[in-house]
């Protein structure tokens, strides 16, 4: 049974801004829906006693001291940047949200 | 399907509040004065050029990795415990995803289901003194956004063409203090708002852990307003007002919010669940947008950050940094200078507290304090346009200022004179004083004379003193002091008239 409709992965890519075909989220559906199969099989292998895991390294509190490093210049900072001005990057203005 | 009425009248304030309770709900945000950003050692400065301030971390260039700033999460623990709050053992970050250009990642590092403090409360000292328990939810860590100026259009979102984003601020650390539900505010909930953001600036103030500064963003607040009919424990829809960057602006947003609602639900419509924009020319909320598929964040603990361990003995050494809280701070100084409620009030409000105390502490009466700091301090330094702090004026000036006043070599006036010399960079009011000649002229030779020059110049004056209309002496004074260039005891001119025509 799939668990990954072509409606969840409409709605992702409408979360995320890519513009999908009909035909892209059919085949992404089927595709992502293999993946979470394939994940799964690590849930059949522990039970609930194990809890769930987010960061495997048996680490803790890695900090950095308040010290200043190094920066970026603005001219670096903007050197990939597909448009800029003043200083700063320009991008498309994005209606609908604020 | 119920209409929702959104131009529904609103109902006087008055009017909502015999029908209504308000639910209250606040989200404050907190950027701290951390040297640098939350997860990058890049400066964490206020009014740089644009994108000066910026690491690989901050623009979320590919295999850039975060590293915790350890004062920000000592600045949060310290908070949370000046909350009331419990410290989490434990605690992480999460990813919160939104596809915004204000955030270079494409998400925002927050906490999520595991923040580093929680369940506490506030107390909150309102106009009358009394006081009102705000419960704290969660106090969490997060980082800042960019800033965003939109291009054409009317420099709001709406008919912009493009807009410029700068990344200084992106990754300053925050922390958002949230509150549970607040119930029971009745029609003091306005002045509770405004008294709840008010107590966090004190709190975040006096730990020095933000430069708080409201106009600047340091301090940010989302109010959360929703009502219950009377009677009714059921909470009803909320709204959610962003950025609500004032005391009083907090006080009004909440204000309107609870007449918006009432006139929308008496209408027989019903309340959108919704953000809102606060116009603070009208003192009037506007729709923004609705809850909806952009709120789906999609939390996931963040992978490059290993998570935070809290141990007793580290909290307990950070316990031990707390300042005293601000509110019982307030009760003590006023208990111990005896100033009047009107005279007490007006010190907090003009944020002098500080300064009092240590004149205080240096010598000088309360009393003493009070005047200088609250009169011609605060005097010159609107003059000059400056915060009276910002006037450099130390404790030991005012202590020799007002010593010389006791002397009787000065007087106030020329107190008020030496000090704007003092400012001015001419001494110490000592030297000042005798550089200038500006001691009271109280030698009888110099002062007699001016005396009796007002006396042969006003001799209607004089006939009415000598027929004991003391009160006259006054119209000598002013003479006298032209005379001597303002430096004459009035004390001492008043006993040489009485003496001379013989009058007691």
């Amino acid at each position: 049974m799939s668990e990954i409709s072509r409606a969840d992965v409409e709605h992702l890519a409408k979360l995320a801004h890519i513009s999908m075909t009909d035909e892209e989220l059919t085949t992404m559906a089927g595709e992502l829906d293999v993946i979470v199969d394939s994940v799964k099989k690590v849930s059949e292998a522990v039970d609930a006693e194990v809890p769930a895991t987010s960061h495997p390294l048996p680490l803790t509190n890695v900090f950095r001291r308040d010290e200043v490093g190094e920066v970026f210049t603005a001219e670096q900072a903007l050197s990939n940047a597909p448009d800029a001005e003043d200083g700063r990057f320009k991008v498309p203005a994005i209606l609908d949200e604020e | 399907m119920t209409e929702t009425l959104p131009d529904a009248a609103p109902l006087s304030f008055q009017d909502a509040l015999e029908q209504f309770d308000p639910v209250l709900g606040f989200e404050v945000h907190v950027e701290l004065n951390t040297a640098t950003k939350m997860f990058s050692a890049a400066p964490n400065a206020f009014g740089d050029e644009p994108n000066t301030n910026v690491s690989p971390v901050c623009l979320g260039l590919p295999g850039a990795l975060p590293v915790v700033n350890e004062k920000a999460v000592e600045s949060a623990i310290r908070l949370g415990l000046a909350l009331n709050c419990s410290i989490a053992e434990s605690c992480r970050f999460a990813r919160k995803q939104y596809f915004y250009p204000d955030t270079p990642k494409n998400w925002q590092t927050s906490q999520y289901d595991e923040p580093i403090a929680h369940d506490g409360h506030l107390d909150v000292e309102l106009d009358d003194g009394e006081i009102f328990r705000v419960e704290i939810e969660r106090a969490h860590m997060e980082e800042d956004a960019g800033k965003l100026t939109h291009q054409g259009g009317s420099g709001r979102i709406q008919g912009a063409d493009s807009s410029l984003v700068d990344y200084n601020r992106a990754g300053v650390p925050l922390i958002e203090i949230v509150t549970k539900p607040i119930v029971g505010a009745g029609s003091r909930a306005p002045e509770i708002a405004r008294a709840y953001v008010s107590a966090v600036r004190d709190v975040v103030k006096a730990l020095d852990i933000s430069d708080a500064r409201m106009e600047r963003g340091n301090v940010r607040c989302d109010a959360n307003v929703s009502l219950m009919p009377k009677g009714s424990s059921t909470f009803g829809t909320r709204s959610e007002t962003k950025n609500v960057n004032s005391m009083r602006a907090v006080e009004h947003a909440v204000t309107f919010e609870i007449r918006r609602h009432a006139g929308v639900l008496t209408a027989g419509g019903s309340i959108v669940q919704e953000t809102r924009h606060w116009n603070e020319d009208t003192r009037t909320t506007s729709s923004g947008r609705p809850k909806s598929d952009a709120d789906d964040y999609r939390y996931f603990p963040e992978p490059d950050l290993v998570p935070i361990v809290s141990s007793p003995e580290w909290i307990e050494e950070l316990r031990s940094t707390l300042p005293e809280p601000p509110a019982e701070r307030r009760r003590r100084l006023r208990e111990a200078w005896g100033y009047s409620d009107a005279e007490f009030r007006d010190v907090v409000a003009a944020g002098l507290l500080d300064e009092i105390e240590e004149t205080v502490a240096s010598g000088a009466s309360p009393a003493t304090a009070r005047k200088w700091w609250m009169g011609e301090i605060s005097r010159l330094a609107n003059a000059r346009d400056v915060e009276p702090t910002a006037l450099g004026v130390q404790s030991a000036t005012i202590i020799e200022l007002s010593g010389l006043i006791d002397e009787g070599r000065i007087n106030d006036k020329i107190a008020r004179q030496v000090l704007e010399f003092h400012l001015d960079g001419e001494g110490s009011p000592a030297e000042i004083v005798s550089a200038r000649g500006l001691e009271v002229v109280s030698d009888d030779g110099a002062l007699t004379a001016a005396v009796e020059k007002a006396m042969a110049e006003n001799p209607d004056v004089v006939e009415k003193v000598a027929g004991g209309k003391l009160k006259a002496i006054g119209a000598l004074i002013g003479p006298v002091m032209k005379e001597t260039r303002g430096q004459a005891d009035a004390g001492k001119v008043r006993e040489i008239v009485m003496e001379k025509l013989g009058v007691s």
